[in-house]
């Protein structure tokens, strides 16, 4: 953040972020294109888990908040979503317990606005709760959020006339599985959470996570600060939640259990707390190896022995890879690193260098 | 009017459950002094310096920093009045470069929102420039400037906690606390300990309160000394004062010293 300022260097870096970003546009174009649905579907699925592990490294990672109430702020955010994009014709035929309460029943908005009154509910919903909840510390937050988590499911499945109950919600429009949504909020919420962690108010952030105590002597508003990463940390996984409803197409209240929550918090683990580079990465690496793992779960054939299939062997694959992961990256795989164009300038300036001292 | 003392403590009395830390503690700092506060193990110096700094809501008594009564604030607002302190036990943010440490300590002042910042504002944009810049400058007053992107966590315990006092001073604070600075230095580390505080105190401008067990440190630079034993204050004077006061022996020796020592 703050290093000797070289503007040669930050024009190449402007530069490259530009080129960086075409790339991926262009591959975002010929992707939506070409691959097929199978392989769109997978790719979007990487991206909302990237928008959500990197969202719980902001709270978990960033401002050391043990919270586990991701699942919930996603449920608020995918009902949300759905409510509001839902044509009024559909919803009049799938509210069969009770009929759906006022505005949800007459309004349907454009997609954008949905996903941004999702994540705005969600974090609200943060806002409101953070205040009771964000008093407690480390292992006690994480109960009271995962309770919070519990009692949104519940209420889901309890209030008939908003929710439809235990039914869910069926045919939802289907905007997210397009790479240009999914991945584009993953660039939205990689920007602004970068940007925050940062600035003098991410280094804030970071002194509550390593010192409350001392943060708090030295001047940094405790509460303030965790009520900032609480809530923008929950906008986005209420706008991960909104992608994953439209997504699929169809939720219910048991679609927002805890074991979501504990799927983001290894990918954020395991790509390393505190780097935003690695909940992206990670995430994509864990979504494409569940899928890739199907095969062998499938019967095969070794010459004339035949192994039955085996429903499950991935997540025994997995568990092992996850093992491994903290046996030998304690800190995650990429530790609390970033990446960045500097760090490949310099490791290119040290290559060449060491290639002209041989030739000399 | 007389100018208000910058730090007074009045009648303050911390209890936790059948515990009284600290009974009837009565302190007063003029501007630019230095004033020591020393006591057994348990006495309670610590608890004081926590109640002033809002750690804790003393039971009883009142704490005012320059005329503003500063009672129970919580400790990021009595920061903001002007109050700063160092750790017994160090308390940096480890894994933290010196500088981010003591940006941090330097945030207070800082102007620019929450949405100016995750947008880059020029205004943003030149507030963070300023404030490096300042953070900067006063490591390299301070002779640190070397480590400013070193993490902390890993530099040798002396620098640690001269790291300490910058990140402190980076609050621009008027009263300065400091827990036990010479704790596990040398004779001639605290001799240089003992140099930079009075140099600080003067660069700065400052009012200095100190805890400390080192006697050289205490006697050498101190003008005033408060001693306490068992929350209760039994002494309070000039260093040579202390030194002799009967009270202050037994207190530190235990009773009948004299006596042993007369065998």
């Amino acid at each position: 953040m703050l290093g000797v300022y070289n503007p040669a260097r930050a024009r190449l870096k402007l530069l490259l972020t530009f080129g960086g970003l075409a790339v991926l546009a262009a591959a975002i174009w010929w992707g939506n294109a070409n691959l097929s649905s199978y392989n769109l579907r997978i790719l979007n699925l990487a991206g909302i888990n990237a928008i959500l592990a990197v969202s719980m490294n902001l709270i978990f990672g960033f401002t050391g908040l043990f919270s586990l109430g991701h699942a919930g702020f996603m449920a608020v955010g995918a009902y949300t979503c759905a409510l509001l994009t839902l044509p009024v014709a559909t919803k009049d035929s799938i509210f069969l317990l009770a009929p759906l309460a006022w505005p949800f029943s007459v309004i349907t908005l454009p997609p954008i606005a949905a996903v941004v009154c999702a994540g705005a509910t969600a974090g609200l919903m943060a806002y409101l709760t953070g205040f009771p909840v964000l008093r407690l510390r480390g292992d006690y937050l994480g109960i009271a959020t995962l309770g919070f988590a519990e009692i949104i499911r519940v209420v889901a499945n309890n209030i008939p006339s908003i929710t439809n109950g235990a039914l869910g919600l069926k045919g939802i429009p289907s905007f997210a599985s397009n790479l240009w949504w999914t991945w584009g909020c993953v660039g939205i919420t990689v920007f602004v959470i970068s940007r925050l962690v940062n600035s003098v108010y991410g280094r804030s952030l970071l002194a509550v996570r390593e010192d409350e105590v001392a943060a708090e002597i030295m001047g940094v508003n405790r509460t303030y600060h965790k009520t900032v990463a609480y809530v923008i940390g929950s906008f986005f996984a209420g706008v991960g939640g909104a992608l994953m409803g439209s997504l699929v197409t169809t939720i219910d209240p048991k679609t927002f259990g805890f074991t979501l929550t504990f799927n983001i918090l290894i990918i954020v683990v395991a790509g390393g707390l505190g780097s935003i580079t690695g909940s992206v990465l990670t995430s994509v690496i864990y979504t494409v190896l569940l899928e890739a793992l199907r095969p062998i779960e499938a019967s095969w054939r070794i010459g004339p022995l035949r192994v039955p299939e085996i429903p499950g062997l991935r997540m025994v694959v997995f568990s092992l890879v996850l093992l491994v992961i903290i046996l030998f990256y304690q800190r995650g795989l990429f530790g609390g690193r970033e990446f960045s164009w500097d760090r490949v300038l310099d490791w290119i300036d040290r290559r060449r260098s060491r290639k002209q001292g041989v030739r000399a | 009017m007389k100018e208000p003392k910058e730090l007074s403590v009045r009648g303050l009395t911390m209890r936790f459950g059948g515990l009284t830390a600290v009974r009837d503690f009565e302190l007063e700092l003029a501007r630019g002094e230095l004033v020591g506060l020393i006591g057994p193990n348990g006495a309670g110096k610590t608890t004081v310096f926590n109640v002033v700094t809002g750690v804790y809501r003393p039971t009883a008594g009142s704490v005012s920093a320059a005329g503003v009564d500063i009672t129970g604030w919580r400790p990021d607002r009595v920061c903001r009045q002007g109050i700063a302190r160092t750790f017994q036990n160090i308390r940096l943010m480890k894994s933290l470069s010196v500088l981010d440490n003591v940006i941090v300590g330097h945030r207070l002042r800082l102007k620019s929102s929450l949405p100016a910042a995750i947008l880059r504002t020029p205004g943003y944009v030149k507030e963070e420039q300023s404030m490096a810049r300042e953070c900067l400058e006063l490591l390299d007053a301070l002779g640190l400037v070397r480590y400013a992107n070193a993490p902390a966590g890993g530099l040798p315990y002396g620098e640690q906690r001269r790291v300490e006092v910058a990140r402190a001073l980076a609050t621009r604070p008027r009263v300065l606390l400091l827990d036990e600075p010479a704790a596990g230095m040398n004779p001639s580390e605290s001799m240089a300990l003992c140099q930079f505080i009075q140099r600080v105190r003067s660069d700065f401008d400052l009012t200095v309160l100190l805890i400390e067990h080192d006697m050289s440190v205490v006697m050498g630079i101190c003008e005033r000394i408060t001693v306490l034993d068992h929350g209760e204050t039994i002494a309070s004077g000039e260093p040579a004062d202390i030194q002799a006061n009967q009270r202050v022996i037994e207190a530190y020796l235990g009773v009948g010293f004299k006596n042993v020592a007369a065998h």
